[in-house]
């Protein structure tokens, strides 16, 4: 850690203070819109901290976003730019539904099976992107979003085809709870939160991505294809091998998001519905500097934001919408942190004098 | 099948409309050497805004509100992409990510407003555009029955805009200083070309016609602001790639989306199409896209500092 002093620090700086302005954004639309902001931010963050099990399901909101911001920050690392996050999600989800609903076998056995299919489903959706930038040098932006919709249209007449639940047409039949990563346990002892499984399957998902791109020679080598593509390609690195193996990770991250979300927090899988999580991954991993658990960190954050949402729409006027403004808010900071970046300078410069 | 071609060209070009408006915008961010991802944001804004000013403003206007809410949308789309103009153009900022984080300010931040006017976050209009029949050219036959029957007058504007825009980027001064900007921002800065300027004018235009088109869809066929335009910044963006930056090819690829978004909507309802399953129609542009760009990538004709930041006096 103290081997770059200098960097981490103003990323960190930079970062603390777009969640500052983000915040700021926020008291300002609730003024305007005449409302009490610090009422709204009370209330907010009562909503997800208040008791254990509101706790708990912070953590659980969390879940999925650690995830699918793991998946965007290590496509980042390699100079890739993961929009199919939430398409990959949402195979990785159908996969462990399709297991979980129509495999008969224990929970033990049937669990491991799902997590292998949302691992596949998840990797295969984002190994297609990448396979046709290395090959053909498409944009990955563009055909992640054609493989989000074309995801979404397989679950949306899939699901209902093949397994639909027995009295909506728009969701699927709901999975046993031994086929879900639910732990009744953990659930008693946080009062009925539905924090599960999953959290400890993302914390580890954090650990090993932490492991891969720090201490592997397949992680340096990804990371100099991000730095730089022609550089590492003249060291002798194969980088069309590396963009397609950083796309198949990302996506069996994001996948794996989709278990937790939809055999996890939900017990079945809803059509229609782009999750949403796959786009937030982005302001997860941006917020999180692409450092796995700077993405942990800043997952736990808008999970927060997002869980006390409800409650704070409850106890006061304000529309519920303004925590992902607030989010939206921080990432447009963190964006263009150049911004704060020459801020920061200023002020050292006049303190300087 | 003549009856059903007929039946079904009016909605694909109701369809096209806005894709195309939109997709022109993205032309002239892109050409300026601006990726602009944003434009799903951008046409959220033109169709919340347009929304607000028929709700405010029907009651007392009558059918000329739309003529401001069209106006309102662009002014507001165009307002609302200064925010990526300023990151990307004066902060250097990656596009792509601002691009992302105007989409989502804009989804969170129009539902936000919306929720604090109506309660449910959804703004519905009472009356949009009215189709009609174009006196006299709808009678030619064949042609008149595809092209000038059930016509919003949306559509016309659009497409002079279009023809407006090919004029604009390949016959003027001004189109030639854009594209210069987005081939070869250096080169054009030296020949004195205010690289910035252009490149606000270019996320500028994108934002009001994105803007526009969102308004347009609002105004048409959907009747309702309800916080989404279904993808169709993204379509949008897709088209301009499939188009290969050209005004005529994003008319293409942008037909080509609406009519087979247009025949996979309407498949349950002609037998025709009926036996084909949904699912296959409705991925079908999808999947020809991604081919496109495939069989497409050895000559892409893509603005070649598209997406690079330009910083004056670097070299």
């Amino acid at each position: 850690m103290k081997k770059i002093k200098f960097e981490p620090s103003r990323n960190l700086i930079v970062s603390l203070l777009a969640i500052v302005f983000g915040l700021l954004a926020g008291v300002i639309l609730i003024l305007v819109t005449g409302g009490n902001p610090f009422a709204s931010y009370l209330y907010l963050f009562q909503g997800g901290l208040k008791n254990m099990e509101r706790i708990g399901n912070t953590l659980a909101t969390s879940t999925p976003l650690i995830l699918t911001g793991l998946s965007v920050a290590f496509a980042f690392r390699t100079g890739l730019f993961n929009i199919g996050a939430a398409g990959q999600m949402l195979m990785g989800g159908f996969c462990a539904t399709a297991i979980g609903l129509k495999v008969n076998l224990p929970g033990p056995i049937l669990v491991p099976i799902m997590f292998l299919g949302a691992l596949l489903g998840g990797a295969i959706w984002g190994s297609i992107p990448g396979l046709i930038k290395a090959r053909f040098n498409v944009h990955e932006v563009v055909s992640s979003i054609m493989m989000n919709w074309i995801s979404y249209w397989v679950v949306y007449y899939a699901v209902p085809a093949y397994l639909k639940g027995p009295f909506l047409e728009t969701e699927s039949g709901r999975l046993a709870e031994s086929a879900t990563l639910r732990a009744p346990w953990l659930s008693s002892l946080l009062n009925g939160s539905y924090l599960n499984y999953g959290l400890i399957l993302a914390i580890g998902a954090a650990a090993l991505t932490a492991f891969i791109l720090d201490r592997t020679v397949m992680g340096y080598e990804l990371k100099s294809v991000g730095f730089n593509r022609h550089a590492a390609e003249y060291a002798g690195i194969d980088v069309n091998r590396n963009i397609i193996q950083a796309m198949m990770i990302a996506g069996a991250l994001a996948g794996l998001a989709g278990l937790t979300q939809y055999a996890g927090n939900a017990t079945n899988l809803q059509i229609g519905v782009m999750p949403s999580q796959g786009f937030d991954g982005i302001a997860v991993s941006l917020l999180g500097m692409n450092s796995p658990w700077g993405v942990v960190a800043s997952a736990v954050f808008f999970g927060l934001l997002y869980s006390g949402k409800g409650f704070m729409n409850a106890m006061t006027s304000t529309a519920p919408e303004i925590a992902d403004t607030i989010i939206a808010t921080i990432i447009y900071f963190a964006a263009t942190s150049v911004m704060i970046n020459r801020l920061l300078d200023r002020l050292k410069s006049r303190k300087g004098k | 099948m003549w009856e059903i071609i007929a039946r079904i060209f009016p909605y694909a070009i109701a369809f096209t409309i806005p894709l195309l408006i939109t997709a022109l915008g993205g032309l002239f961010s892109e050409r300026s050497g601006v990726v602009n991802i944003g434009l799903e944001g951008l046409m959220i804004v033109g169709s919340f805004t347009s929304a607000v000013v028929i709700r405010f403003l029907q009651p007392s206007l009558g059918t000329s509100a739309i003529y401001l809410a069209l106006l309102a949308a662009m002014a507001a789309g165009a307002l609302f992409s200064v925010l990526h103009a300023f990151a990307c153009v004066n902060l250097n900022a990656n596009q792509v990510i601002s691009g992302t984080a105007i989409n989502m300010i804009a989804l969170a931040l129009t539902v936000f407003l919306a929720r604090n006017i109506t309660g449910s976050g959804n703004i519905t209009i009472k009356t949009g555009l009215i189709r009609f029949d174009v006196p006299i050219l709808s009678q030619i036959p064949i042609l008149g029955k595809l092209f000038f029957t059930q016509v919003y007058w949306s559509t016309p504007i659009v497409l002079f805009i279009l023809l407006a825009s090919w004029f604009v980027i390949e016959q003027t001064p001004f189109g030639l200083r854009l594209r210069a900007c987005g081939e070869n921002p250096h080169a054009a800065d030296s020949m004195g070309i205010n690289v910035y300027r252009m490149r606000y004018a270019g996320v500028l235009l994108s934002g009001a016609f994105a803007g526009l088109g969102g308004a347009i869809i609002l105004v048409t066929y959907s009747g309702e602001f309800t916080g989404s335009v279904f993808g169709l910044g993204f379509l949008a963006l897709a088209s301009l790639i499939f188009g290969q930056w050209r005004p005529l090819g994003i008319l293409g690829a942008t037909f080509f989306f609406g009519l087979f978004s247009t025949i996979a909507n309407v498949s349950q309802a002609i037998p025709q199409f009926a036996v084909i399953p949904g699912v296959i129609l409705k991925v079908f542009p999808y999947i020809v896209t991604l081919a496109a760009l495939v069989l497409s990538s050895k000559s892409s004709q893509a603005p070649r500092a598209s997406g690079q930041p330009f910083e004056h006096g670097k070299r």
